[in-house]
């Protein structure tokens, strides 16, 4: 008996340690992608980075050489169109969510939120065309802002949402006691001592939304040459990514390495400051 | 009294110089939020009802033929969804089946197995996974993995599974197996870090119930924590479906944009998302326009089924940090 | 709104008895009374928090609310300056007046009764982001007082009357919760006090603190009733002893007993308020 019970444990033992090997090498593959995108990015990217990359507009088609200057700036006036409409109505509505609404209200708007949290990115950009592109004639940076900005809505509600109600109830009834009106007390005191967290849920958000192509693919529809006018189509750093990567070009290729370096460069500063916000925060309100 | 008054008669310099609370200010902030609030009601139905609007003519003139008719001819005005939706499902089941086991084993290794230090450097890494852009993952997908797997993998699957209609037929390199694996890269984060919080919120009861029967690690991780957690990973997979039916550009950049419905998974395929993301700017008639938007309200449509269930399974866990991972 | 407030009972009599016209007090209001609470009763929900209390708080002295956990003592220090509505689905009958208003009439905001009847937390709570001058100041200035001379001056009156001004007057651009836990207690104290309120509100002020602090809070207590009224909270009997003059015991949402503090301590009338301050219950 007592051998035979042994070697089971032993054999118990093995199966134990084989599965933490298995799923020791799942981990590995999950993260090998990112290694080997980094890598490729590094290695194509960084040696078709230069200064003309950073400062020109692109060359006439065919011709080698250009930049992306516009599609880098072009990015930034979306980012900033889209945090126009995103953030303060994330924000106010995260505000609600915690502060005012009741139980049910609040399971069915998270609900909606998570589930729109879920529509494919392209769908918000069809809709942005049908809704202005076609009604006003025209692609332009007003579209691609604004397919950007609705889809950072329920993102930016979510983490507001949720930060806010990190914040301790002692602050808020301390500052009702005063005699400071709830909406002041809301903002002066709960947003204040929220404002770590909602700026990362932002800058997440941001983050988000700064890599998404398909949205702009018919909203902003990218342009060659500066965009003088925000109601004119608008170059994209993602969307000037993907044309170049699947034109017969390689000068254009070689461009949408650099391009792709670029971009992964700036999503991953906003990833590492929103680490550093996030480090104070949880020392700081909980 | 006399204190009671003396007291009050000075305090109105403090008191006085106070603004008077405004009524008006406390509700119109309320309502300002409420109003803010209420956007995402208003998305849903705004979603809706624009594709509704934009498809309703494609919709009277091919009813249900457009859902299950296999020509997409825009000069001749034939307009049949089929390739695109079977794209779509056969691209985003080659992704779960590749990425659910490798998603819950990593989550599995990240909260039951892994030494304690690795832990959070490895869900750091996986988070930074879930933080490359769409575009960039298809640009690697085209000019590093394609040719890779057109050289290796791909000619070592057709010499031994050949046989089988999956595997047969030319390698061309962008094809449905492409398209699936670079799905099924874009979703692992999302589905190991949803069921990494599924298998955190797990009692450390049931873990300890099963080490107190001298489970070794792996059997109490498989008996006390895999199975009491079922549901709420099968909702990490609804989850990750959801994600897998509406991925776009990097799908789009490897998948060879065919539409046709054949059995090899080495045969180019297209997408709803897809043929979206290529034809929508090149809509050059009313009614091709209309199929386009028709194709987008499909999409919706399976992709709002898809999250609701996925939503209300992983409810029933109600823990909120599994829906903080979902974002 | 503030007409309305402005033209109360007790101003306007105020007003009059400035002008030397007002007829003798006495014949309005109970002498030195600032609350009289008459049959408040509250619910949460379907559960009755307060059952039927009247009592009558005593101007410039400190009223101690003492009882076992769970006997209402908080609902009731909270329903003085209408705090508890914040908890969803109350509801309450009864009357409270201040100085003979009623602070539940429909015309009288919140807001202003919690300027008039100020409060200290159980924990201390200065405002994280906030500096140690900028916590004094802030109730002043979120109700719109910008004058900085003015607040300035608030600012060190209100830390010199709890005690605070010299430990910190060199550090108040430090944040607020750089300082100790009695210290932090006391910066609550001066923030409640720089909007002077006409009476402080105290939740187990020194429950979280070391009897050092304890005692340092206690002291500041017996010297603000000068100027303040204070109704104070506690579940510790010697602490209500010392510090009280009057004390109020509830049990199970019901005032038991309410007299000055010495004859309750010493020669209580109810079997319930022996039973628990001779400690065989509770």
């Amino acid at each position: 008996m007592k051998p035979r019970r042994s070697g089971n444990h032993t054999w118990r033992k093995i199966k134990s340690a084989l599965a933490s090997a298995i799923a020791f090498i799942s981990a590995v593959l999950v993260i090998a992608p990112l290694g080997l995108v980094f890598f490729h990015l590094v290695v194509n990217g960084a040696s078709s980075l230069n200064w003309d990359f950073l400062t020109k507009l692109p060359a006439p088609v065919g011709a080698v050489g250009g930049g992306m200057v516009n599609a880098i700036v072009g990015s930034l006036e979306l980012l900033a169109l889209a945090g126009a409409i995103g953030i303060p109505v994330g924000v106010l509505g995260g505000v609600y969510l915690a502060e005012y609404g009741s139980a049910r209200i609040n399971s069915i708007l998270r609900f909606l939120a998570d589930v729109l949290n879920g529509v494919p990115s392209i769908t918000w950009g069809v809709v942005v065309y049908g809704l202005v592109v076609l009604r006003f004639k025209g692609f332009s940076a007003y579209a691609g802002g604004l397919a950007l900005g609705l889809i950072m809505i329920p993102l930016i509600l979510r983490t507001t949402e949720e930060v806010i109600l990190l914040v301790p109830n002692g602050y808020r009834e301390a500052a009702l006691a005063l005699g400071v009106s709830r909406w002041k007390t809301i903002v002066h005191i709960v947003m204040k001592t929220a404002s770590k967290g909602i700026i990362t849920g932002i800058l997440i958000a941001l983050a988000r939304v700064g890599g998404e192509t398909a949205p702009l693919l018919f909203t902003a529809f990218g342009n060659r040459f500066w965009n003088h006018s925000l109601s004119q189509p608008i170059a994209a750093l993602p969307l000037q990514i993907f044309t170049y990567a699947i034109s017969p070009y390689d000068d254009w290729h070689r461009q949408a390495w650099a391009g792709a370096l670029v971009l992964v460069t700036g999503v991953f500063c906003v990833n590492v400051l929103v680490r550093i916000l996030t480090r104070g925060r949880t020392a700081s309100v909980v | 009294m006399a204190v009671a008054a003396s007291i009050i008669g000075k305090e109105r310099s403090v008191q006085a110089r106070m603004a008077s609370p405004s009524r008006f200010a406390d509700k119109a902030f309320e309502w300002l939020t409420l109003a803010m609030a209420l956007a995402v009601v208003v998305l849903i139905i705004l979603i809706g009802w624009q594709l509704w609007i934009g498809s309703s003519v494609a919709i009277r003139k091919f009813g249900f033929h457009f859902l299950v008719t296999s020509t997409w001819d825009p000069v001749a005005e034939k307009f049949g969804a089929l390739p695109f939706i079977y794209g779509t499902l056969v691209s985003s089941l080659i992704a779960l089946l590749i990425a659910v086991p490798l998603g819950i084993a990593t989550a599995a290794y990240l909260t039951e197995l892994a030494p304690l230090w690795i832990r959070q450097p490895l869900t750091s890494l996986i988070e930074m996974l879930a933080a490359i852009p769409s575009v960039i993952l298809g640009l690697w997908g085209i000019f590093v993995m394609i040719p890779w797997l057109r050289d290796y993998p791909f000619p070592w699957l057709k010499r031994f599974f050949g046989w089988t209609p999956f595997f047969s037929g030319p390698i061309y390199g962008p094809c449905m197996f492409a398209g699936g694996i670079i799905i099924a890269v874009m979703i692992l984060p999302i589905i190991t870090s949803v069921s990494r919080e599924i298998l955190r919120s797990v009692p450390d009861l049931q873990r300890e119930a099963a080490y107190g029967l001298g489970a070794t690690r792996w059997e109490a991780t498989r008996i006390a924590v895999l199975s009491y957690a079922k549901k709420g990973l099968f909702g990490a997979v609804i989850l990750g479906l959801g994600r897998a039916l509406g991925e776009t550009m990097a799908v789009t950049m490897v998948i060879g944009n065919t539409p046709q419905i054949a059995a090899s998974l080495f045969k180019p395929g297209y997408t709803l998302a897809s043929v979206l993301a290529n034809e929508f700017t090149e809509a050059t008639t009313d009614m091709y326009l209309q199929a386009l938007f028709e194709i987008g309200l499909v999409l919706f449509g399976i992709t709002i089924l898809v999250n609701l269930l996925a939503q209300l399974l992983l409810r029933t866990i109600a823990t909120t940090s599994a829906t903080r991972a979902v974002q | 709104m503030e007409n309305l407030v402005m033209e109360t009972p007790e101003r306007t009599v105020m007003e009059r008895m400035e002008k030397g016209t007002a007829p003798p007090p006495e014949a309005e209001t109970p002498a030195a009374c600032t609350f009289e609470v008459k049959n408040l009763s509250i619910w949460y929900g379907e559960k009755r928090a307060i059952d039927n209390v009247t009592l009558d708080v005593a101007s410039n002295a400190v009223t101690a609310i003492i009882g076992p956990s769970g006997c209402g003592k908080s609902t009731f220090l909270r329903a003085l300056n209408r705090m508890h509505e914040l908890t969803p689905r109350t509801r309450m009958e009864g009357t409270v007046l201040l100085h003979g208003e009623d602070l539940y009439s429909n015309t009288i905001d919140p807001a202003i009764v919690r300027r008039r009847v100020g409060m200290i937390f159980q924990k201390s709570n200065p405002f994280p982001t906030m500096t140690i001058g900028e916590n004094v100041v802030i109730g002043l200035r979120l109700n719109g007082v910008r004058n900085q001379r003015f607040l300035n001056e608030r600012l060190e009156k209100s830390l010199r009357m709890a005690a605070l001004w010299d430990e910190v007057k060199d550090d108040l651009h430090k944040p607020g919760t750089s300082l100790s836990g009695g210290q932090q207690q006391r910066l609550c104290i001066a923030r409640a006090l720089a909007v002077e309120p006409e009476v402080v509100l105290m939740d187990e002020p020194c429950s979280a603190l070391d009897p050092i602090a304890t005692a340092k809070i206690e002291e500041l207590i017996y010297e603000l009733k000068s100027k303040y009224t204070i109704v104070t909270v506690t579940h510790n009997m010697q602490q209500a002893g010392r510090i009280s003059d009057y004390t109020a015991f509830m049990y199970l949402g019901r005032l038991i007993e309410f007299g000055p503090t010495t004859k309750l301590f010493t020669n209580p009338t109810e079997k319930q308020t022996e039973d628990y301050i001779t400690g065989r219950f509770g």
